[in-house]
């Protein structure tokens, strides 16, 4: 078959040649609206100082695969074009394909930095759907671990946002105590990062011995630590001078855009679905929502490092207050049964069988469901359609949504500034491509 | 849950024969409505005070294959003051599905409908950008749709790349 029966297949374009075409266009005048931010890229052009620029995907300041088409005049920003897929997996089409508890493993995959809280809403999610009730301890554990994974998705952000704005041994520092997080997760998931330890109903395990003392330690640590942090940034006439005012957004603005998390509350917006719509016993907890007050760079970092405070004191409770129990619902439907029943029982044998092979069958509807993950709004749309796989599943990226509203952000900052703004908005690239 | 409700009956006051179906599931209510009433339903969720639905927290689509109109997209809207969560749902089907699009109403539905028209290629009529987002340009192809298999690439290994790269549409050049 020749080439050229086939239905009119665009060339493949390199990346180079479409910045190129991209800037070319520009020049003319004809470049396409500006993705998201309601502007249309129309140069003057007479305008002899406007220039094209690329910045990524690779680029160690766009925290993954993240390509923007700048265009600038001098070192002042008119208007970003964000180029997202890059890291698109089609994660959401594989789901179809496989049982619900199967799915599990790929969310931790999407935004991989806080892998606890994308199983947490997808678990709560297929919960919703299925009406399946969960203990109290497995109910505790997961505030706990989602905390943790809060703290240890901070941190990451912190030191990279940081090391961005030319701040290195806070960096070094960040991963130091991520670190000791991380080793957390590895005792309860085996894993590091990609730890799919929830389960629908619950956990996969009850924790480990030494889990207590674990988690104790990395409390009685942090809050120095934090201060820590802090006595390097807060106050430092340079990490301000580089934060103070830029990448402001209001929040009208803010809502406007569908931005969600602590880059709301950096705008003095409360609204935090711990507080609002609490899931998994959030209502027995007691912690602040820090608010921001000028919805900018500096305000965005300070609800960050308060949170992480927050967080610390809601580990604490959960670990003060751990109920006993069994750590997954005995709800046959959805759970496995025990271990130790399938040495001497022909049907749990059968069941554990069956529900491995087959899975469960969901009843027909739909549901979303949305928690607060360290980024902002992490949820889940969820169609049943009567059989053992999901009909869609769809996750609500709150990358997604936040780096929507960037651009907005950066109109008329310097160059330079571009990087503490992709930095204070917290992007996982894998979150927003999924 | 009142509250909800009472948002809901004045929809359907407002909108009468335009809301086709109102589905309660799970304490979630959908509204399916006319594509025409789309624009009109959203603007008066969100101006209307005791609705007050001012972000729409996201968008997306679902295939029903075999069932015409076989499409459906989906809004998820939040209202923070009455903390409130709705779902509007518009089908669209055809040959080329296309609804409005609801760029006007939240600025944030553009990226949201890029990628319903990526994955699920449904056009939105009155939409700043409908281009791909997610896909590079070039994808021919929408592969949320039922009808689209789940295809993955064969890793190429030095054994098996030349039975590959006859199924390559470069290697016939």
């Amino acid at each position: 078959m020749s080439m050229s029966k086939r239905p009119e297949k665009a060339k493949p374009v390199l990346a180079a040649e479409r910045a190129a075409a991209e800037v070319a266009a520009a020049r003319t005048g004809a470049v396409r609206t500006g993705a998201g931010q309601g502007v249309t890229l129309m140069p003057d052009p007479l305008d002899e100082d406007l220039m094209v620029l690329n910045m990524g995907p690779q680029h160690p300041s766009t925290h993954g695969v993240l390509r923007l088409l700048l265009e600038l005049e001098g070192e002042t920003v008119r208007t970003v074009k964000p180029d997202v897929g890059y890291l698109h997996t089609g994660i959401e089409k594989t789901s179809e394909y496989k049982t619900f508890t199967q799915d599990i493993v790929m969310y931790d995959r999407l935004d991989y930095l806080a892998p606890m809280s994308n199983n947490l809403v997808y678990c709560l999610a297929v919960e919703k759907l299925m009406e399946v009730d969960v203990p109290p301890r497995a109910q505790y554990l997961r505030v706990l671990l989602v905390e943790l994974t809060r703290l240890a998705s901070h941190l990451v952000w912190l030191g990279t946002h940081a090391l961005d704005l030319a701040a290195m041994s806070v960096f070094l520092y960040c991963f130091r105590e991520r670190e000791i997080i991380l080793d957390i997760f590895e005792m309860v998931s085996g894993a590091r990062m990609m730890s799919s330890y929830f389960r629908i109903g619950g956990l996969h395990d009850d924790v480990p011995a030494h889990f207590n003392e674990a988690v104790q330690n990395i409390l009685n640590i942090m809050p120095a630590r934090i201060d820590e942090y802090e006595g390097l940034l807060t106050k430092n006439p340079i990490f301000q001078e580089r934060t103070q005012g830029v990448g402001v957004i209001s929040p009208q603005q803010a809502i406007a855009w569908g931005v969600t998390g602590p880059s709301l509350r950096g705008s003095g917006f409360n609204w935090d679905l711990r507080k609002a719509q609490p899931y998994s016993s959030y209502q027995d907890f007691q912690f602040d929502v820090p608010l921001g007050s000028h919805g900018d760079v500096y305000d965005r970092y300070l609800v960050r490092i308060e949170e992480m405070r927050q967080s610390v004191k809601i580990v604490q409770q959960a670990l003060d207050r751990m109920p006993d129990g069994p750590v997954i619902t005995s709800n046959r439907k959805v759970s496995p049964p025990p271990r130790h029943e399938l040495a001497d029982s022909m049907e749990s044998l059968i069941h554990h069988f069956k529900l491995w092979t087959e899975g469960f069958k969901a009843p027909e509807g739909e549901i979303y469901m949305g928690i607060e993950s360290p980024r902002g709004e992490v949820g889940v749309y969820l169609q049943g359609n009567g059989t053992a796989k999901p009909g869609r599943v769809h996750f609500r990226a709150p990358s997604f949504a936040n780096l929507q509203a960037m651009p907005g952000m950066c109109k008329g900052a310097m160059v330079a500034d571009l990087v503490a703004i992709i930095g204070s908005i917290d992007i996982v690239l894998g979150d927003v491509d999924r | 849950m009142a509250d909800l409700q009472m948002v809901v009956s004045q929809v359907q006051e407002r909108f009468t024969s335009n809301v086709l179906e109102v589905v309660e599931f799970r304490g979630e209510y959908t509204l399916l409505v006319t594509p025409e009433s789309l624009l009109n339903v959203l603007t008066f969720l969100r101006d209307t005070p005791t609705c007050n639905f001012e972000m729409l927290i996201d968008a997306t689509a679902i295939d029903l294959l075999g069932s015409e109109p076989r499409f459906r997209v989906l809004y998820h809207l939040i209202s923070m003051k009455n903390n409130l969560r709705l779902r509007v749902k518009v089908p669209a089907g055809g040959e080329n599905p296309e609804i409005p699009s609801a760029c006007g109403v939240y600025l944030n539905a553009n990226w949201y409908e890029r990628e319903i028209y990526d994955l699920m290629g449904i056009r939105f009529s009155g939409h700043p950008d409908l281009t791909r987002i997610l896909l590079p340009d070039d994808w021919m192809g929408h592969p949320l749709r039922k009808d689209h298999p789940l295809v993955y690439e064969e890793v190429a290994f030095t054994h098996n790349v030349k039975r590959l790269h006859e199924h390559k549409p470069f290697a016939k050049d």
